[in-house]
């Protein structure tokens, strides 16, 4: 008799994604629905999606969700997550929407001790608008608005988002793993879980995940060298592991 | 008790589950007054970093059907209009109180109502509404409360209160009404979990080809409906008025005395108090025009609210101006005065 051994996660919807060849959204958005689904929290999970390439992620997660404005997730998070204490509240940010115009709102939210979980994709680059610097692009990466590559002088270093947090009291687990391999896959799972378990607990404060994501198209490399990238260059400057919690 | 927190306790009376909002004169009481009254409801304060941070978190609230509101004053409203704008654009019931200062920039903390065209006009990007008040004493500040959730509710759209500085600051009696309100629609499209049933999502993007045009018809319907039902204005001794001064706010407070003073001096003036700015009162205003009247509008700017009743009256009627802007006040004698002149007739002189 046939047996089915492998299949979608209920929380992820059958349908194609608008993602590009080798792009790590979709593995992500897997890992996050295969925990909601262990967790058997999906009828009381609200999902907000970004603005950046994972901006359609409402049509990709079996969830209730919300699509809000660039950067603002964790303050929309927090007006959900503090009136509806017992629902299980997660935002999922690009390094454009987090790291650049939604600093403040992220900050403030660690430094609240705020009881959701952040999901932050790092991909080094701007991917929806086609390319541009990040803040958490690397010294020398080529990017549409960096064609020499980036320089510090004057455009700055990659910026680590999670050792800033780190430091906050009110961040209570931060790791950063990376869509480099399946090894690193399973990592980055184990972390997911771990900090939706958290707020599953109702532990007293924010839990982060940085995962580092493969951007072919924009990073003008095959998938698999792609990985090949997160795991020889990437790591450099964005360490892998827990560094809080 | 001042306006400010005569309106906080209206807003918690009206069922208010989560208020967020930043510091700012001349509002600081609001906040004050809710970080203690919203803890012993045991419902939600937040003093947000910024009043973008604030707008969101009312987005955040509202998308999982709690009432939920925000104040400031003019520069932080200013920063609220990308907040707004989504609110619109997702169709969320919300509640944002201005207390309006001078301006541009940082202007002062005078009153002011320097902000009609960004409140009435759109303030935020796209073609939206908000349904917008215009309060002109205590009491009416917190009988607008109630009514300003229920229709936020009820057509799922953000209600902006214009306030200034002078209601927020002054203090009169007020009675917080008890009365039952009205049934409101189940709100079965809000963000609660998927439990058995299928996902709701709330957006404001509308990617597929012709989605975003037919989701502004769609708005634009709305709000036709909200201009049918929902326009709120007082006229006082406009039958007879040879000139009718038109003001809302503070400034209908102040106009209403020049009002009373010209009817004791012989001059028939009378005045039309729009109280919903949006929808604004073009009919009632365009029904008292005709060539034998002139109108006065007197507003705490250089003149902003002007364009809509010239565009009410259509040049059945002349429309004069007068106000003041950036935190000046008119008086009840400045106003009588211009009225006065603006009734001599040439005719009567010698």
């Amino acid at each position: 008799m046939m047996q089915k051994v492998f299949t979608r996660p209920r929380t992820l919807k059958d349908c194609p994604t608008h993602y590009c060849p080798g792009c790590g959204h979709g593995i992500a958005h897997r890992l996050i629905a295969e925990v909601i689904d262990e967790l058997g929290i999906r009828g009381k999970t609200i999902g907000i999606a970004p603005v950046g390439c994972a901006v359609l992620a409402y049509d990709y997660f079996d969830v209730d969700m919300i699509e809000v404005a660039h950067g603002r997730a964790p303050a929309v998070a927090t007006g959900m997550k503090r009136t509806n204490p017992e629902k299980i509240i997660f935002s999922y940010q690009g390094d454009g929407d987090l790291a650049a115009i939604g600093t403040a709102e992220i900050i403030h939210a660690a430094h609240r001790a705020e009881q959701f979980t952040v999901v932050f994709i790092n991909n080094a680059v701007f991917g929806m608008t086609g390319g541009q610097m990040a803040p958490t692009t690397m010294l020398g990466q080529i990017t549409a608005t960096t064609p020499e590559g980036r320089r510090a002088d004057g455009q700055g270093y990659p910026l680590q988002v999670s050792e800033l947090l780190a430091i906050l009291p009110g961040a209570i687990y931060i790791e950063r793993c990376a869509l480099a391999s399946p090894s690193h896959i399973r990592k980055a799972k184990a972390a997911l879980k771990h900090a939706f378990e958290l707020q599953v607990k109702g532990a007293k404060g924010l839990s982060f995940v940085e995962l580092l994501s493969p951007c072919p198209t924009y990073w003008r490399l095959s998938p698999a060298d792609a990985m090949l990238w997160i795991q020889n260059e990437m790591t450099k400057v964005f360490p892998l592991g827990r560094l809080k919690g | 008790m001042c306006g400010n927190e005569a309106m906080a306790e209206s807003a918690i009376q009206a069922g208010l589950d989560a208020y967020f909002g930043y510091p700012i004169t001349p509002q600081n009481e609001v906040t004050a007054y809710m970080s203690k009254r919203m803890a012993e409801e045991g419902r939600v304060f937040i003093q947000s970093e910024s009043e973008l941070a604030a707008i969101n978190m009312v987005f955040g609230a509202s998308a999982t059907g709690k009432r939920a509101m925000t104040s400031s004053s003019s520069p932080g409203i200013s920063l609220m209009q990308e907040g707004i704008s989504y609110l619109a654009g997702a169709e969320l019931p919300s509640v944002i109180v201005n207390v309006m200062r001078g301006g541009p920039g940082l202007g002062n903390i005078a009153p002011s109502q320097g902000d009609y065209f960004q409140a009435v006009k759109g303030g935020g990007h796209g073609d939206y509404h908000c349904i917008v008040f215009g309060p002109s004493g205590v009491q009416e500040f917190v009988d607008i409360m109630p009514l300003a959730f229920d229709l936020a509710d009820l057509y799922r759209i953000p209600v902006i209160i214009l306030a200034d500085g002078i209601l927020g600051q002054m203090m009169e009696p007020i009675v917080i009404s008890k009365k039952p309100r009205p049934k409101l629609p189940p709100k079965d499209w809000v963000l609660t979990g998927a439990e058995g049933r299928k996902q709701n999502i709330v957006r404001s993007l509308w990617l597929a080809d012709g989605a975003v045009e037919q989701h502004n018809y769609d708005l634009q319907a709305k709000y036709r409906q909200i201009e049918k039902k929902e326009i709120r204005c007082e006229q006082y001794k406009v039958e007879d008025a040879d000139i009718i001064v038109v003001a809302y706010g503070i400034a209908a407070r102040i106009v209403r005395g020049a009002v009373e003073k010209a009817r004791r001096q012989g001059i028939k003036a009378g005045l039309i108090r729009p109280i919903t700015l949006w929808p604004f009162p073009s009919e009632q205003i365009s029904k008292t025009a005709d060539e034998l009247r002139i109108f006065l509008v007197v507003e705490m700017s250089c003149g902003q609210m002007v364009e809509d009743v010239r565009l009410a009256i259509a040049g059945k009627a002349p429309v004069v101006f007068w106000g003041r802007p950036g935190g000046g006040v008119p008086t009840v004698e400045q106003v009588f005065e211009k009225t006065r002149e603006l009734t001599i007739k040439p005719n009567k002189k010698k």
